[in-house]
């Protein structure tokens, strides 16, 4: 979003005014031009709208008594839409009585100026609300960078809550084979750029398929399937993924043989079932994860993919919810750490591609 | 009525605040955009529309103020705020009023912008 290339604070904005009147309206344009913001004006509701859905705003000045659609209603048309309910609202009125103002603020305007307006009072107001969405747009960009857009949507539809849900899910675990005696044998830049391409490969993999990676450590990764948004085939969706990781590793191989570098191999180990997602920290740092006896099946097959010298490791019930489309080799019953039975292990095919 | 038609203070600081050239070219807009309201109220009252009445009176009783026409600001203030049952039983009569405390308003504004 270009609002964080520019700094808000004092910086023009782009507005727009919406009345009816157009004495007010040409005013109220003329004051904003005159502190240096870029105006847009629409004369009644329904325009306002149209003209929000086209372009984008960083406030808007709404008066409230208008024919065809007033202000009430355009209050509650942004209140209900996801893209436009952010958007900082002062409300310019000449409406008299203190429920009027109530009604507006209840229904999300920032703030209520009364006609005529004060210019100084508007600078002040607009001011305080464009640095407000300022610190609001840093915020929810802080939040797409670190958590996924599934999390960050979650977040934002349902707020922050620490606890859990019980979830159907895939869980994957990956990383790179011998990396720590690869990265001892190069330079720490090399380490780090060689981390940031393979996490953008996977990333790229994972969400292509549905998935989200809820944990990054060092080389390794853990992504779940099916949580917080349900995934009707989350087994399928990460097996698949997990053959995309696999096939652009095979790629970015070929970049790395052409440049006198050692091939990368990963290992993935994929379990489905129930788990309990949700957030876990403290109200001052947390994170979204899953919690398990699926989530350490999953960890301990990818760990198995050494032993088992396969790319791709799944347990039975990812085995089961799969398609005829990938086939699968039963590994037999292999005694995990923690685990009082035995556990079917089945590799796919790395190759077999949808 | 010995009130000044406009009040001088609140224009000056419209210029101020707008510019002198603006605020002149809004004076015109109003003298264009008030006879239309007059009309409004008068169709509103003639239709028994409270709804339209009130939001007309509302508009003009801001133009107004923005301009410093005090008086015509209070009187439309009392027509959006009393509602168009007071002015139907006094026969029309505040309308009347209104529309020649407009015409002095209009006139004092006219007069402003060849200062």
């Amino acid at each position: 979003m270009s609002e964080l290339r520019r700094d808000l604070r004092g910086g023009p904005a782009r507005l727009l005014v919406v009345d009816d009147n157009k004495v007010n309206r040409l005013l109220l344009t003329r004051s904003l031009e005159l502190q240096g913001h870029t105006v847009a004006s629409a004369e009644n509701g329904r325009v306002a709208l149209e003209m929000l859905q086209r372009e984008s705003f960083d406030l808007l000045l709404l008066d409230m008594e208008m024919p065809e659609m007033d202000g009430f209603q355009v209050l509650e048309r942004l209140i209900n839409d996801r893209q436009l309910r952010d958007l900082p609202v002062i409300v310019t009125s000449s409406l008299e009585g203190i429920a009027n103002v109530v009604r507006c603020i209840e229904l999300g305007a920032e703030d209520y100026l009364s006609k005529p307006v004060n210019p100084v009072l508007l600078k002040a107001r607009i001011g305080a609300c464009l640095e407000k969405k300022h610190l609001r747009d840093q915020q929810k960009e802080l939040m797409r960078r670190f958590a996924t857009p599934e999390v960050a949507q979650d977040l934002q539809d349902s707020g922050f809550w620490l606890g859990g849900k019980l979830v159907h899910a895939s869980v994957m675990f990956s990383d790179i084979r011998g990396f720590t005696s690869l990265a001892e044998s190069q330079s720490p830049e090399e380490t780090i750029e060689l981390l940031n391409t393979y996490y953008e490969l996977m990333f790229d993999a994972i969400s292509g398929h549905g998935g989200i990676v809820t944990v990054m450590m060092g080389d390794g990764l853990m992504s779940v399937f099916g949580a917080p948004m349900p995934l009707p085939d989350h087994a399928e969706s990460a097996v698949c993924a997990a053959q995309e990781m696999v096939e652009l590793i095979d790629l970015f191989n070929v970049d790395r043989q052409a440049a006198a570098k050692p091939p990368i191999k990963i290992g993935i180990g994929i379990a489905s079932g129930e788990m309990v997602a949700g957030y876990t920290g403290t109200n001052q740092r947390a994170t979204y994860t899953c919690i398990g006896d699926t989530v350490n099946l999953a960890a301990r097959l990818e760990t198995h993919t050494k032993v088992a010298q396969c790319a791709i490791l799944i347990d039975q019930t990812t085995r089961s919810a799969l398609s005829e489309r990938i086939t699968v080799e039963p590994l037999g019953l292999v005694p995990f750490k923690g685990k009082t039975a035995a556990v079917d292990v089945f590799s796919v095919d790395p190759g077999q591609k949808r | 009525m010995t009130a000044p038609a406009i009040d001088r203070a609140t224009f000056e600081a419209l210029k101020e605040t707008t510019g002198a050239e603006f605020a002149l070219e809004l004076v015109d807009t109003f003298l264009q955009e008030a006879p239309p309201m007059l009309n409004e109220l008068r169709h509103a009252l003639a239709a028994k529309d409270a709804d339209k009445f009130r939001r007309t009176a509302h508009s003009l009783k801001s133009n107004s103020n923005t301009f410093g026409a005090l008086t015509l600001g209070a009187m439309a203030r009392e027509l959006e705020l009393g509602g168009i049952a007071k002015v139907i039983e006094s026969g029309g009569q505040p309308l009347d009023a209104l529309a020649q405390e407009y015409s002095r308003v209009a006139a004092a504004l006219t007069e402003l912008q060849h200062e």
